[in-house]
This record gives structure tokens, sequence and C-alpha cells, in this order.
């Protein structure tokens, strides 16, 4: 698998040569596979939907303009809602907050959970087992638990959704970034930087991180497709924009009570989650193959070698 | 550390108990894990800015009934005592009472744990046989096109939430195509799942659907491993009939490292039992834990979360422990 791949950051223990390429070699070869073109152009479409959507709206979003779960008409071809909006102006609507939000948390968690991990593994002694002690504290929650318990008493504000999800990231994050930068810190390159005075924050930004690129963007690639999927099971649930605001989460669970009526208001949107989780994770998993060669997720690699590391002790 | 101390001790006094003494040391990690959980828990809801009497009752709330509820929730001691008189509540079996209708927390969550646990174990004992016969069989035929069906497919079934699984099973099977399960799983309140089996089927199948694909990746990536490996060449060599050769030398060998993504999985039960159950209306933990949280029920949602953080440490271990007497080179201390 992706043995020709361009950039190999699993380097040979001993070998000095930094590896340093720029990793947009590595995207762009992604996205000449077939996997990657798929994942790309789904996810590309979705967005595009959300960005240009309330642009191009027929109606506003919040109007009354037809019967509750209205039969889908040349006026309104997807069809009135639970109260009578234009299901197609809601959709167009309803995913800019999901794409926002959801990339704000990933952004949040890959930044918190690498810098964790990165300087466990790098401090050792008693900074990697504070860390790794706080990290199997909120790994014991359910990532949507987790959030759900943080939402419970401020109430659904968005922010505090964003916050709540990429905290949650952050441990699975700093898991796979830690046993990385565990094999990393024992190369040549950073005993020499180390020998020439240089500070652990310095070798840790300027020698340890960019070897990390690769696998953080494949984090990053699956901490977004988790972030969407638990920032719109939040607005399923009903903790996400207040009403009458549209979003796809919500729009399912408003209008599921009509699914014998008007299937359309509840298929669109869900459709559309789905495409752009597909693509998000499809594309994901082509740049890891390209990257890093890997045909297991590295989230549940790293789970399994730091069960065994655990037992081994 | 042990890895270095083992060699210095005498031979007889390493090999002693190694399992147990790793068994041991889990179940310490366990058991501090879950005080620090609990701490968390009570913090989440105790320190967060805001006065948790007036983050229920509203800012406009009569002096009385913000008092009233200060003390219900023992928000008139120090944070030390409160955190006390939660937790010795807990081990006493009295972790409270609602602050919606003022039933103790036991009582409403009680059923909704079992109900939870019939759904959890049915799901995660069809997912695990479903997962390693597909993934044994894909890695079987490797390359033909059930194996490339099954990886696409999987890879797909992987990015859904669990929501839109749900809801695409109930356009299929219960409303806009067929009619022949029920949409929503109305339970009488206090009742038991099992008493209407028909109910559990949606919200099974929905998780059944979401955990399988991990679970044949897995099995898949072990099994070819173990096809390939030198013993079974050579039991072929030897003359083996081949269906011997799958179910007797290689089968057991990759469901050792497929049982860790087993327990993987019930771990991600406890957290995919809340969408799943919310949108069927099944009568379990999770669609309790929604509907407290969305009337700001403190006390259960302290219990609800801490109860699935205790699943969740729990499974580790389980999953810790039998990883480890499944996999014999492990049981040797090193």
């Amino acid at each position: 698998m992706a043995v020709d791949a361009p950039a190999a950051p699993a380097a040979q223990p001993g070998q000095t040569r930094r590896i340093r390429r720029p990793q947009w070699g590595t995207l762009l070869s992604a996205t000449r596979t077939p996997r990657g073109a798929i994942g790309l152009g789904l996810a590309s479409l979705v967005v595009l939907v959300a960005v240009v959507g309330p642009l191009v709206a027929p109606n506003s979003p919040d109007a009354l303009v037809t019967l509750a779960f209205g039969k889908p008409s040349g006026e309104f071809p997807l069809g009135g809602d639970s109260l009578g909006r234009d299901v197609l102006s809601r959709v167009l609507d309803g995913g800019r907050a999901l794409l926002v939000m959801a990339t704000c948390a990933t952004a949040l968690g890959v930044a918190g959970g690498a810098a964790a991990g990165v300087s466990a593994a790098y401090l050792r002694g008693v900074s990697d087992g504070i860390i790794m002690r706080a990290v199997d504290v909120i790994l014991s929650f359910p990532q949507l638990v987790f959030a759900l318990l943080l939402l419970s008493l401020l109430g659904p504000k968005l922010w505090l959704i964003t916050i709540a999800v990429g905290v949650s990231h952050g441990p699975q994050v700093a898991r796979v970034l830690r046993s990385a930068t565990l094999d990393l810190s024992e190369r040549d390159f950073v005993k020499a930087a180390e020998l020439q005075g240089m500070r652990p924050v310095k070798v840790m930004w300027k020698e340890i991180l960019p070897n990390l690129v690769s696998p953080l963007m494949v984090e990053a690639g699956l901490r977004l497709t988790y972030s969407i999927v638990i920032i719109a099971g939040l607005a399923f649930l009903g903790f996400g924009q207040p009403p009458p605001a549209a979003s796809w989460g919500t729009m399912i669970n408003e209008n599921r009570d009509g699914l014998s009526l008007d299937p359309w208001a509840v298929i669109v949107p869900a459709l559309l989650i789905a495409l752009l989780t597909i693509g998000t994770n499809t594309f994901t998993d082509a740049f890891a193959r390209v990257a890093i060669g890997v045909d297991r997720r590295p989230d549940e690699a790293a789970l399994i070698e730091d069960l065994s590391q655990g037992l081994g002790e | 550390m042990a890895v270095a101390a083992a060699p210095a001790q005498p031979a007889a006094a390493a090999r002693a108990h190694p399992v147990a003494r790793l068994i041991r040391r889990r179940l310490a990690i366990g058991v501090v894990t879950l005080f620090l959980v609990s701490v968390v828990v009570f913090l989440a809801t105790e320190v967060l800015p805001g006065n948790a009497a007036y983050a229920i009752l509203g800012h406009n709330a009569t002096p009385v009934r913000v008092r009233a509820l200060e003390v219900a929730l023992h928000l008139n001691r120090g944070v030390l005592g409160q955190y006390w008189s939660w937790v010795s509540g807990l081990f006493t079996g009295n972790p409270g009472h609602s602050l919606v209708n003022g039933q103790p927390v036991w009582g409403y969550v009680e059923p909704r744990i079992i109900n939870s646990a019939v759904l959890v174990f049915v799901v995660g004992a069809i997912g695990a046989l479903a997962g390693v016969a597909l993934g044994a069989v894909a890695a079987l035929r490797k390359d033909g096109w059930l194996d490339h069906v099954t990886s696409v497919i999987a890879l797909a079934v992987t990015s859904l939430p669990e929501f839109v699984v749900a809801i695409a099973l109930v356009i299929v099977l219960s409303t806009v195509i067929w009619h022949v399960l029920p949409a929503v799983s109305l339970l009488a309140p206090g009742s038991y799942a099992w008493s209407q089996p028909e109910l559990l089927v949606l919200p099974a199948a929905t998780l059944v659907i979401v955990i399988v694909p991990y679970i044949l990746r897995m099995m898949r990536a072990a099994m070819v491993e173990a096809l390939e490996s030198d013993y079974v060449e050579m039991a072929r060599l030897k003359g083996v009939p081949e269906w011997r050769v799958v179910l007797v030398h290689a089968l057991p060998n990759a469901i050792a490292p497929t049982i860790q993504v087993i327990g993987l999985n019930f771990l991600y039960l406890a957290g995919g039992v809340v969408v799943v159950e919310y949108v069927f209306n099944f009568p379990g933990i999770g669609q309790g834990l929604v509907s407290a949280v969305s009337d700001r029920d403190i006390p259960v949602i302290q219990f609800i979360v801490l109860v699935l953080a205790a699943f969740y440490v729990v499974m580790n271990i389980i999953t810790d422990v039998i990883a480890l007497l499944a996999t014999p080179r492990r049981r040797i201390a090193r």
C-alpha cells in the first residue's frame, strides 16, 4: 500500500536527515487517488451548498410560506416543513453554522491535543504522568456525553458546544501524537539540538513538530469528521442554534413526524450530512494511505499500541 | 519500570503471578480514574460560573425558591461537604432526588439502566459475530468482489452519524417504503425491553450497522496476516485440510487482536446509545440523559453521566484483561 508515497515521515532510527518536505505535495497526490478525488468532490459539493446556499435561497428560511409538510410543488421543490416553511430555503441556509463550528472545534482539539501529546512524550516524567492521567479521565466520558455534561448548566450556547467538542477531541489527539513523539525524540537531530543548548519548548516547536505534520493532518481530518457528527448530533438532540434558525441536524428532528407526508424535509438534510462526513472521512483515508501508508485508522492503531504498552509494563 | 526490575529479581519470584499483578495494577488505575471522573462530574455541575440554583430557576427567581433549591442541592455547604454528601449518597444507594418531579433518582434510572444494558449486549453480541464472520470471509476472498464491496461500505458507514443510519432505517422499514417495524419504541414507563422484543429491533439494528464495519476491518486485517503466516504455510504443507487450516489454525489467532476492537466498540456503545435511544424514544439511560439535560435536572445528569463513565472504565479494564489472557506471550513476565 502506497509504498511509492512522496513523503514518508517514518524515517529509519538513527537517520539524521530531517524530513521537512512541504506537505502540499502529499495532499495533492491524495487528491489524485480515486478515493481522494471522490472524498474531496463530495465534501466540496456540500461545502458549496452551505456557502452559496444562503445567497440563492428563493425564500426566507423563517417565513411561513406553504402548508405544514406540504407536498413538493413547482414553487417549493422540497415541500414544506413542520411549520410550513420552505424546506429548500432552509436546507440552503442550514449548513454554515455546522461547518464553522466543526472547523473551530477541530482546530481547538487538534492544537490542544498536539500540545499535550508532544509535551507529555518529550518532557516525560511528572508532566507525562499528569497529562496522561488527565487524558484518561476525559477519555472515560463518551464524547457526546462529555459535551452534554458541559451544556447541561450553561445551556446550548454555540461557543460552548464548539469548546466542549474541541476539548473532547483533545485526549485522542494527544494519545496519537504522544506515541509518534516517543519515536522522534530519540532521533539524532533532536539530540543534536539539545546538545546545542536549545530550550525544550523550542526543540518541540522547531525540531519535533515539523516532522509530525502528516499524522497531525490525518488527525485533523478524522477529528473534522467526528466534529461534524457530534455537532450535527447535538443539533438533532435539540442542543444547537435556537429556533427558528435552520440547521440540518435540527431539521431532521423537527420534520421526522411528517416523514410519510413530505419525506424530503428529512431525506435532504440527512443526505447532506452523510455526504459531508463520507467525503471528509474518505479523503482522510486516502491521505493517510499516501502520507503514512497505514491501512488501519491511526486512532485505533494508537489505542491498541497504548493498550499493549500498558499491559507490557 | 517492571521491565527493568524483572531480570534483577529471582526468576521464580518474577513469574509468581505476573497476570495477577498486571490485573491488580490495571484495577488500581481504574479506581483512581473513577475517583477523578466523579470529581470532574461533580465540579462540572457545581463550579461553573453562576449558581446552579439560578441557572435552573432563571435570574428572576424569588429568593425563597432559590434558597429552597440551594438546600435541596446542598449548595449551602462548602464544596468538600457537597462532594462528600453526593458521593456518600451514591454508596448508600441514594443518589438524590430529581429536581423535576422530586422522585428518587435511582427509581427513575434503574429500569433505564437495565433496558440500555439489554440493548448494548444484544448489539455487542450480534455485532461481534457478524463482524468476525464477515471479516474472515473478506480475508479468505481477499481482493474478490465481496472484499471490495465490504471495504467501500465499511468506509462509508464508519463516516455516518448514528442518527442518519437510524433515520434511514425508519424511512425504509417503518414509514415511507415499508411499514414492517414500529418507528418508535413506546414502552410503558418502568417496563422492560424484553416484554416487547420487536421494539428492540430498529435501535439494535442501527447500532449493529454502526459497529460492524470497525470489527470487520480489524478481523480482515488480522485474518489476512494469519493466513500469510509461516504456521499456516506449515499446516498446508503437512496436508491439513483447508477448512481445518482456516478454522483451527488461522481463526483463533486472528480473533485475539479483534477482541480489543470489540471491546472498543462496547465503549463506543456507551455514547452511541444516547442518540439512538432518543431517535426511537427507547426508554434507556441515553434517552434519560437527553431529557434530563433539556430539563437541567442536575442530580439525574450527574448520576447518569457517572454510570456511563463507570461502564466505560470497567469495560476498558475487562478488554485489557481479556486481551492479556488471549495473547499468551504477554502473560510471561518480561
